[in-house]
Parts: structure tokens; sequence; C-alpha cells
């Protein structure tokens, strides 16, 4: 059993009040159009005996709000097109939704201008005559939507109910009788509220990519820390960790006297992996081992390098590491590359020179003389950016053994640096 | 009289490595895979030499072919000295690659190799200590080796060292020495020359009975 409400041309405070009078029966509302509203009544028959003494109960609870109509009908479309086409109460029982219908005017179903033009030109103009004609004529001459808006005038047309659903909030907050000083403690605060978030997100079947912790400080300032993560996930154990390891890199300055954790909710991810493609790191397991390289090393010094659109030497950057499903190059060197090292930062030198041409190399732990040589090569660019760079490089081959590259920086007082070794 | 558990473990010892025996990710250095086949799966390979010996494009090239065939692989930077532009010339695809830069530090470098792989996953990790003093890396417990040795056997992963000296000995289950590389210059005056590549020499010390004593790689510049 489905009620409707409906106010004709209503104002905000009307619909509002059709949707207060609505929600004190029933929790799964929807406003199709303005002041149409339709619920779900059904199990209310504990309450109310019949369809007519639940009319009534709504009715007197509209009665506050000018011209409101009410309707009771077995479906939905019968209950809307039944309460804006009648005045006052209407009770459509189960099986009598066409005889109810029929005295109404086809606007009612909002047929298109053409349908509504060939049912005036047959002099058809309430559903009670539509609902009459033969399904099969009406199938061959008005299609599918004439089939549709026939099956609408008996009331056989049912349709489910969409129920507008409040928006669900994933957050989760707790307000502490003592400051809290330490992480340990504030790590079991975390377990509890992730835990509670997660639970959240995996009723509503969502996940999260970002975790979001507020925590409120004793100096009265907001200490915010948020988890970004390339994938959905709802593993509160997984969160927990990267929090727990980034609160550690960046601890609180004050004392905490609320937490509050916050999701972003995302679809799940849906994964399908190959029986013959080669292992990859999982993904909960990466971030967790990236985060624990990150305190390591420094969260800067582990990734994954892309090289910049530049010339510039030894260019590069470190972008987040992440698992993608790309296709991987196919491998087409038919020859090895000789490969370098580098020396980072580069190493100062001091080059012996004859007529230009260097001799002898002294760096920290490099020294001898150069047997062979390959150069000047003149290299320079971005000279419009003040780090700028232009150099002269050599390859040399000390006698000792070692394959190098430097360079003499040309500027107004040239200097030498070894730049790496072949390997 | 052998004492039943040394048999049993004796047995497993053996069957485990006829199955990594036969479990190797190509180098597509046509000499090394000639030759040894190339790096093992679940088991660590050491690799040394001296500066300008080949040793990085041979690892270089190596992570070229295992990142071509989808492999994901990281590699622990001991010194910072990888070079992005080299491997990406060598046909390395980065997107596939974990580069982790330790600055100098070799304990970080062993703390991080340890989470990568007992965190799992990986196609190759490669730990480069190459530009590491000897008298340092000596100073690293023979423990680590032996936990790594453990963490990676029965995984899919190769586990790659490259050092000046060899250091993880008994824990490798391959060993290949290169000794200084020949440098190949084209041109025949001395001022005028290009730097054409070098030859290296790779020896096998281990597995004992390799199919060649020693061979050559040629990597041009």
């Amino acid at each position: 059993m489905y009620a409707c409400l409906y106010v004709p041309d209503p104002s905000d405070a009307v619909r509002a009040a059709l949707r207060a009078c609505a929600e004190h029966f029933s929790p799964l509302i929807e406003e199709s159009a303005p002041g149409l509203i339709v619920f779900d009544a059904r199990g209310l028959g504990r309450l109310h005996a019949d369809g007519h003494a639940l009319a009534q109960a709504i009715a007197r609870d509209a009665a506050t709000i000018a011209g409101a109509r009410v309707c009771v009908a077995p479906d939905p479309h019968v209950a809307m097109t039944a309460a804006r086409g009648r005045v006052g109460i209407t009770v459509v029982q189960s099986g009598e939704e066409a005889a109810a219908l029929a005295p109404l005017k086809i606007d009612l179903l909002s047929p298109s201008e053409e349908l509504a033009e060939t049912l005036a030109a047959w002099g058809i103009g309430i559903l009670g005559q539509l609902a009459a004609l033969p399904q099969h004529g009406i199938s061959e001459r008005l299609g599918a939507e004439g089939l549709a808006l026939w099956r609408m005038a008996r009331g056989s047309l049912s349709r489910p109910l969409v129920p507008e659903s409040e928006p669900v909030s994933f957050s989760a907050r707790f307000e502490l009788e003592h400051p809290l000083e330490l992480l340990e403690p504030l790590s079991f605060l975390l377990a509890r509220l992730l835990n509670d978030v997660c639970s959240r997100l995996a009723a509503h079947g969502l996940a999260a990519n970002e975790i979001r912790v507020v925590l409120r400080l004793e100096t009265g300032s907001d200490f915010e820390r948020s988890i970004r993560l390339p994938f959905a996930s709802r593993d509160a154990q997984a969160f927990l960790k990267l929090l727990q390891l980034d609160l550690s890199a960046h601890p609180p300055s004050a004392p905490i006297l609320a937490v509050c954790v916050a999701a972003e909710p995302a679809e799940p991810r849906r994964v399908q992996t190959g029986l013959f493609v080669p292992v990859a790191p999982d993904a909960e397991k990466l971030e967790l081992t990236l985060a624990r390289l990150g305190a390591i090393v420094g969260a800067e010094n582990v990734g994954s390098p892309e090289l910049p659109d530049s010339h510039r030497p030894g260019a590069f950057r470190m972008m987040k590491f992440i698992v993608n499903d790309s296709a991987a190059p196919t491998f087409n060197n038919t020859r090895q590359q000789l490969a370098i090292r580098l020396c980072r930062p580069p190493l100062p030198a001091q080059v012996i020179t004859e007529h230009g041409r260097p001799r002898r190399l002294m760096a920290r732990d490099i020294r001898g003389d150069i047997t062979a040589f390959a150069g000047p090569w003149r290299t320079s660019g971005e000279w419009w950016r003040p780090d700028f760079w232009a150099r002269d490089e050599w390859d040399v081959e000390l006698a000792g053994g070692g394959l190098y590259r430097i360079y003499r920086t040309a500027t107004a007082t040239p200097e030498w640096f070894v730049e790496g070794n072949y390997d | 009289m052998s004492h039943p558990l040394l048999v049993r473990y004796l047995r497993s010892e053996t069957q485990l490595q006829d199955r990594l025996s036969h479990s190797y990710i190509s180098t597509k250095v046509a000499e090394f895979d000639a030759a040894l086949q190339g790096f093992p799966r679940g088991a660590i390979t050491e690799l040394t030499g001296p500066a300008s010996s080949g040793r990085t494009s041979v690892f270089q090239c190596f992570l070229a072919a295992a990142t071509s065939e989808g492999e994901y692989c990281a590699l622990i930077d001991a010194s910072n000295t990888f070079d992005p532009h080299s491997a990406a010339a060598a046909g390395a695809d980065l997107k596939r690659l974990l580069w982790v830069r330790c600055g100098g530090n070799p304990e970080h470098a062993m703390q991080c190799t340890d989470r990568l792989i007992h965190a799992g996953g990986w196609g190759v990790v490669l730990l480069d200590l190459g530009d590491i003093p000897a008298h340092v890396v000596r100073r690293i417990p023979i423990s680590w080796w032996y936990r790594f040795r453990r963490a990676v056997e029965n995984t899919p992963t190769a586990v790659v060292v490259i050092e000046r000296e060899p250091f993880v000995r008994a824990c490798a289950s391959m060993a290949v020495e290169m000794p200084p590389a020949h440098v190949v210059w084209s041109g025949s005056h001395p001022d005028f020359r290009i730097l054409h590549g070098t030859v290296g020499q790779l020896r096998p010390k281990k597995p004992v009975r390799s199919a060649a004593p020693s061979f050559k790689t040629r990597a041009l510049a």
C-alpha cells in the first residue's frame, strides 16, 4: 500500500509541511514533483485497519495544509495519478485501479505532444476511454509509448518507489575527558573510529580512497592529516597503519582533546587478474610498504622516476609509485646500452690540460692519467632561467682503469666536475 | 648412519634447488642467457666488479627485460647513482620501477630491501651497493643475507645484489664476477675520437658447473 499527498502549485513552506507529514508515517519518501509526495505505507496495517483508516489518519495529519489531497493505492503510480486527478481523500483498493483512474483526464499521464494530438483526434480525453481500446491496436498504431500509456491508464503499469536517501556521513568523532599526549593511546582510538567508519562503508557497499583525521588540540586549533590512496579500500587495519606512520612522522604540536575520522566514499576496487600475468605487489600492502620506506629514507626518496621534457643532464621527477594495469612495452633493444652511474652531486675535480686536452684527472677517490678521451661536447640550455646550464663534456679513460664523464662549466670561472662513471 | 631429519632436510633442499633451477628471468643479454639462463627466481644473485666493469649495463638491460615481461621491479640505490635516462635508453619501463634512494646509507638500504622482499609481489629486487666502499659493506652482518635468502625462497622474486667485492657468498645461488671492461674508441686520431662502447667479461663463480667458464658482453654508447 502506498500513500500520496498532493498540493497543486505549492510554496516551499507547503512542500516542507507535506514532507514532514509524510515522515510521520514512513521513512521511505519520494517527491516525484513539487508538492507531489508518495511514500511507502506498507506495514502500517497494525496501526490502521484498512486503507480508509490510513487515508483518514493522513488527512488528519495534513489538516493544516490547505488544499492537500490524499490518496492511498496499491501502486505508487496509481496513487500519484489519482491524487492529482481527484480532490479530497481517495482510496483505491486492489483490483479497482482501472475504475478509479477511468474518469481522469489523459493529461495527467503527461503524454508526448504528438501522442496527445493523436488521442485528441481519436476523441479520447479520459483514461477510461484509452483503457477500453484493444492492446494490439494500441501497440500497432501508437508504438511502445502508446502501450505504456495504455497500461498506465489501466493501472497495470507498476513501478517501484524510488525513496530519497539521506546523505550518509562516513565520519566518527570522539571527545576526550583528559588531554591525550602520546600517540600510542591515540592509535586505540583511531582503530575504534576507523572500524566504525569502515563498517559503515561496508554496509553501503562503498570504500574510501581518502581518510582524514582532525585532531582538536589543547591550544584550540585543529591539526589535520589526510591519507590519500590511489585505490579505494575499506581495510581499517591498513588505514590505521598508514595513519600511525603518518602521525609518527608528523606528530601534533599539543595534547589532543578530540579525534575525528572522516572517509571520502568511493566505489570499491574491482580487479580481475589473469592466470598468466606476472605477480604484482598487493595494493594495500604496497601502500604500507611505501609508507614504511618513506619513514626510513624520506618520502621524497621513494617513488617511480619520470623523465621531464628537458635536456638538462640528469633531470628527473619522483612520482608516486602505483601498480597500474597498463600493458608492458615490448623489448626491442638489439644491443646492450652502455650505462652511466651518476655522482649526485657531481664531484668537484681538478683536471690538468695540455693545449686544451685533458691529461690528468684528480677528484675524491679518483686519480689518474687520462689515456684516451673524446670531446669536448658543448651542451647548454634554459638560458632564460637563473639555473641555466652550459658546459663542455669529455669522456675520459684513466690509466689505472675507469671510464668517466667529466665536464667543465662554461662560465667566467670554469670549474671541473666528474659527472659519473660508465659502467 | 644418517639422521632422518638431516636426510629429509637435504632432500627438501635438493628439491628446492631443482625447482629453482627451472625458473629464471631472462636478462636479454644473449651471452648471459646462453651461459646462465638468466637470474634465478627465489634466490639471490651476486654481481661483483669494480667501477667501469659493466655491472650497471648488465643490470639495466635486465631491468628492461624484466619490465617488458610485465614484472614490477624495485631498485634500492644505496648511493643515489641510478640514472633513469640510461635505464630508459636501455628500454626499461620506468613506471614499473620503484626507486628507493638511500643517500649513501647502507643500513637504510638493507632495511628497505628487507621491507620490500617481505612485502612480496616483486619480480625483481635490485640492491645496488656498487659505490659503497668495501670496508663499509663488510660491516653488514651476514645475518641480513641469510634473512633475505630465507624470505625470498619459494617466491617468484629474483634478488640481485651489485657490489665491488663478493659479500653475500654462501647465501647467493649465483655469483658472477666482472673484471674491468675494455673500452672501445672509434677513430684513430688521439684527439678526435668517439666513445664506441665497452667489452665486459663475465666470470660465473657460482654455480660451479656453469656452461661457460667466462664470456664477454658488449655495451655500446
